[in-house]
């Protein structure tokens, strides 16, 4: 990472939900058939603003979320694009199945944006800390899973999927980000973005997890170690052209997300290498377990998802 | 437990109310976030039950003979904390540690932390399927215990709850009492603007339920709601408790805005004297 780049990392720290509120604002304002609901949270996942601009194009469904992802797709039925919001455990969680049956199998363009994944959720504790999202919507035919790793790269992406005509999950979180991407990034679905391939691993992360791979992959290089760092932003589909590239080069992959290491980013990419070109992968995520209170810099210790942890995990790969 | 019909009974619990409500401001000041507005609100329902109503015992938190009591409402943990430690179920001074790493009193309440919280919750709408399905077991074993569910207004826009109000009237569960924390308020505003609830009363009725219409403030009418539910046989009683969010601070008092934020210690000082004062009753 240059030092024009660690100084950005400093400075603009927004969190992905606030991007989403001002992206929103701005396809209100480009397109009138986009129409948002919300589940009694828009302040805190950020649709107010589109509720205040565009009254006539939001719908507060209230605290009742499977009756929220049914009448977006029965907008979406009459024309409409309409972007679902609410956390994302109660998004893709309460309503999982209404997901299924109705806007995956049927294939409906409806755009479901939860806020609020993740441990970085902090306080409220495991109940509202969704650390399965990823694979509950990744297993689902049809459906496209993003997770925006800034504020840049949500605003990019919630321009791109609007283009896009399908069901689409993405996952943003609540607690402020470090700017990664490079300010002219253009974002394409199934398209990873990569800083760099390294000949000793690499660090293929999603989310709030590009950032501490970055600065990981950072501290390795002044020991000599060289790791690379992709940003998976699309978990589905997967980008498997950048996850061979980064396994041939340096037959060490590590995976970074903050979400359970089963079903999510770690999981696909272990399912892709070990049919297609297996190589030791080491997962970094939240191991099996549910989260719990507490400031979100503790928890991401706690859990393990520091670039300390990451550089642990790489050191102790390449000792074998 | 004993009746408490006289007025120096009432003037207890009364007290005991400001007592909660003191330690939950406190614990929420300390912990710099949590719920708020949804805690004072509920808290002379909630001291009626642990003081007064409640069959249970605090050193044997799972005696098989104990009435129950489901939050469904999580959110209001700072409350149910409050009682359980009031009540003896473990000290005081663990209050403090609401939401700090490490402790059982999590932002939630969560039953494998905390002996004393039957259920975890937090995410709405699912306790009073819970407090069904516990109501038919206890039914089952010849049981009298009876099962109080307490569910936030707001929370009854979710799906799940008139099932289970259904599946409540259609099993008879007699033994089953909700409370409904009639604040009219939820965290978007007014619920008669984001997802109108009214007519509550008339819905709980028409889904096979006795329904008694209280102000949720008044120690004495809630005490009577709770002896009453206890006669009616053969189907389920819901208390609908007018109350208001973030009763006995005037400056929290019926602003959504208050749900979910915590008082300075500026704000917690001028809240402590107010509440001595509190109307309830
Ligand atoms: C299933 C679910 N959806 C959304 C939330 C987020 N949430 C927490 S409290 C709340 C508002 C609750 O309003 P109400 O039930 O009226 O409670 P009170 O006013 O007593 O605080 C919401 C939407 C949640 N906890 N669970
Ligand atoms: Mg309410």
């Amino acid at each position: 990472m240059g030092e024009k780049q660690k100084s950005e990392i400093k400075t603009q720290n927004i969190a992905t939900r606030d991007a989403y509120g001002e992206a929103l604002l701005e396809l209100g304002k480009k397109r009138n058939d986009v129409v948002v609901l919300d589940a009694d949270l828009s302040g805190s996942t950020k649709t107010a603003g589109f509720a205040k601009a565009f009254p006539d194009r939001f719908y507060n469904m209230g605290i009742s979320e499977q009756d929220l992802i049914g009448t977006a797709g029965g907008l979406s039925l009459a024309g409409k694009l309409p972007f679902a919001s609410t956390f994302a455990v109660f998004e893709t969680g309460r309503a999982w199945e209404q997901i299924r049956q109705t806007i995956a199998y049927s294939h409906l363009n409806v755009k479901l944006v939860a806020t609020h994944s993740g441990i970085t959720v902090a306080e409220d504790g495991a109940s509202h800390q969704a650390i399965e999202d990823v694979a509950l919507m990744r297993v689902l035919p049809n459906m496209t899973v993003i997770v925006p790793a800034d504020g840049i790269e949500t605003k990019q992406v919630i321009a791109a999927i609007a283009e896009y005509h399908g069901p689409v999950y993405v996952r943003l979180g609540r607690s402020k980000v470090p700017v990664v991407m490079p300010e002219d990034y253009k974002f394409s679905i199934g398209k990873a973005h990569t800083f760099h391939i390294g000949k000793d691993a690499n660090i293929i992360a999603a989310g709030i997890m590009v950032s501490v791979a970055l600065s990981a992959a950072e501290n390795l290089k002044k020991e000599g170690i060289d790791a690379g760092v992709i940003n998976m932003s699309t978990i589905k589909p997967l980008d498997n052209d950048t996850v061979l590239r980064a396994a041939k080069a340096s037959g060490l992959i590590v995976t970074a997300e903050e979400h359970s290491v089963i079903g999510g980013l770690g999981g696909a990419v272990s399912e892709f290498l070990s049919e297609n070109y297996p190589v030791p992968v080491k997962r970094i995520g939240i191991k099996d377990t549910f989260g719990c209170s507490g400031p979100s810099d503790e928890l991401m210790k706690l859990y393990g998802l520091t670039a300390d942890d990451i550089i642990k995990i790489i050191k102790g790969a390449l000792k074998k | 437990m004993t009746q408490v019909s006289t007025s120096r009974d009432i003037g207890q619990l009364k007290r005991q109310a400001r007592t909660v409500r003191s330690e939950i401001l406190k614990m929420l000041t300390e912990a710099g976030s949590g719920h708020t507005g949804g805690s004072l609100s509920a808290a002379d329902i909630v001291t009626a039950l642990y003081f007064h109503k409640l069959r249970h015992n605090p050193k044997d938190p799972a005696w098989k003979e104990r009435d129950r009591f489901i939050l469904s409402k999580g959110h209001a943990a700072p409350l149910l904390y409050t009682a359980l430690a009031l009540s003896g179920y473990f000290d005081k001074s663990l209050l403090k540690t609401l939401r700090k790493i490490g402790s059982p009193l999590q932002g939630h309440p969560c039953s494998k932390l905390l002996p004393g919280v039957e259920v975890s919750t937090g995410s709405l709408g699912q306790g009073l399927s819970i407090a069904n399905g516990i109501a038919m077991g206890l039914k089952m074993d010849g049981l009298n215990s009876r099962v109080y569910c307490l569910l936030g207004d707001g929370e009854t826009q979710e799906g799940q709850v008139w099932e289970a109000a259904m599946s409540a009237s259609h099993y008879r569960l007699d033994n089953i009492c909700a409370i409904i924390d009639n604040n009219g308020l939820q965290i978007d505003g007014h619920c008669c603007d984001v997802m109108a609830l009214e007519p509550i009363v008339d819905k709980w009725a028409a889904f096979g339920w006795h329904v008694i219409d209280i102000d949720g403030h008044d120690m004495a009418s809630i005490i009577n709601a709770l002896d009453e539910a206890e006669t009616i046989k053969g189907k389920p009683t819901a208390i609908v408790a007018r109350t208001v969010k973030g009763k006995g601070v005037s400056f929290f008092e019926g602003k959504a805005k208050y749900h979910g934020i915590t008082p300075t210690s500026e704000e917690l000082e001028k809240a402590l004297v107010e509440i001595e004062d509190i109307d309830n009753g």
